[in-house]
């Protein structure tokens, strides 16, 4: 598609703003994820996680 | 420069970009509501007589409030219209203006199925279920179905509010008891006097919105009788842990002062007069009602930290 086709729009500075405000929780969000992820998995099988067959 | 398939939506042929920040997604949440749920849910685990890995506790209460802040999202997704002819409501996020409502149903429905996912998956599927069916109830049953078209709606979806401590002794136990089965009855049987308290001094605003909230349909004299009944039952409800043996008399002694609190509150409402428009016995019967239910739960949690304190000194 070229770039003359593309629908677009002039972010206002508050939109611009606002956006970097999502995009700033949206990663912290991600990131506890991950975290929490990691750290339960450690919680809840231990060592036991390594302990693989190979 | 922004390509508008991103973030933005359509609004009277208009496209309109979202200039909703971090905070504003954070209230669809409903924090004061959550934090309810997040101490209820809490003293729910902690009650319960199987210690769980304090990592997982944590996990388990993190999923449960964000369950939570999900079904919040949905409800002000689906009640905008509502919401935005209410005093109380007009400035929530989606009827301001601030969060376009398809955000904030994608919002919710997301942090739903995460919420879920992550204490099924990190805790147990019984407390998982049970927290997909508290959201089921209150997003469907409760915002989508009872809310516009009974008096009864804050009876019934009073249930959603109340499954929290259930899900919490689920969490910690993957089972459920008669004991976790009383705690919800304590904050399903408190439920109606809250809400009907505050419809009754908020009874335009409701009115204006065309939600049949008792009050506006059965009158202001019926309601002040059916809090009344209500309180009658949720004091003692609330002294049953004691008398089934599940705590110390600590706990049953403050249930039965805090008891005796609410129906004080609630006879004054009965008495009020019908031309009582200031309704200051309402607003008092709501205030103590908040802090009633934070004061028997944290009875609650101090004696089971006591006896699990106890059980551990070998007292």
């Amino acid at each position: 598609m070229a770039e003359d086709d593309k629908d677009m729009v002039t972010l206002t500075e508050a939109q611009k703003k606002a956006r970097r405000s999502r995009s700033l929780a949206i990663a912290v969000a991600l990131g506890v994820l991950v975290i929490v992820f990691y750290v339960a998995t450690i919680a809840k099988y231990g060592p036991a996680i390594l302990n693989k067959a190979m | 420069m922004a390509l508008v398939e991103n973030g933005g939506g359509y609004e009277d042929g208009r496209f309109r970009v979202s200039e909703a920040t971090a905070g504003d997604f954070v209230a669809l949440l409903k924090p004061r509501v959550m934090s309810l749920v997040v101490f209820t849910a809490f003293v729910g685990l902690l009650a319960a007589p199987v210690a769980p890995n304090p990592l997982i506790a944590v996990i388990a209460i993190l999923s449960i409030a964000v369950g939570a802040g999900a079904s919040g999202a949905l409800n002000m997704w689906y009640d905008a219209d509502i919401d935005a002819v209410m005093t109380r409501t007009a400035a929530r996020p989606v009827p301001s203006g601030k969060v376009l409502p398809g955000e904030a149903l994608i919002f919710g429905l997301v942090l739903s199925a995460l919420s879920v996912m992550t204490l099924g998956v990190l805790v147990n599927w019984l407390a998982a279920s049970l927290l997909a069916f508290t959201i089921f109830f209150y997003a469907v049953i409760y915002t989508m179905w009872l809310k516009r078209s009974t008096p009864q709606n804050i009876v019934i979806g009073g249930a959603a509010g109340a499954f929290p401590p259930m899900i919490g002794w689920a969490a910690a136990t993957g089972s459920l008891s008669l004991e976790s089965v009383i705690l919800f009855l304590v904050i399903f049987l408190w439920t109606p006097p809250h809400f009907w308290a505050l419809a009754l001094f908020k009874c335009e605003d409701y009115a204006r919105a065309g939600i049949p909230m008792m009050p506006n349909v059965v009158g202001e004299a019926s309601t002040r009788r059916q809090i009344f009944a209500y309180s009658l039952v949720v004091a003692p409800v609330a002294v049953l842990p004691w008398l089934l043996g599940y705590t110390t008399a600590f706990y049953g002694v403050t249930a039965i002062l805090l008891g005796a609190g609410f129906l004080y509150y609630a006879w004054k409402v009965l008495i009020m007069a019908d031309a009582d428009r200031a309704m200051r016995p309402a607003k008092a019967l709501f205030g103590y009602s908040l802090l009633y239910l934070f004061a028997i739960f944290a009875a609650y949690l101090g004696d089971a930290v006591y006896e699990r304190a106890a059980g551990l000194a070998g007292i």
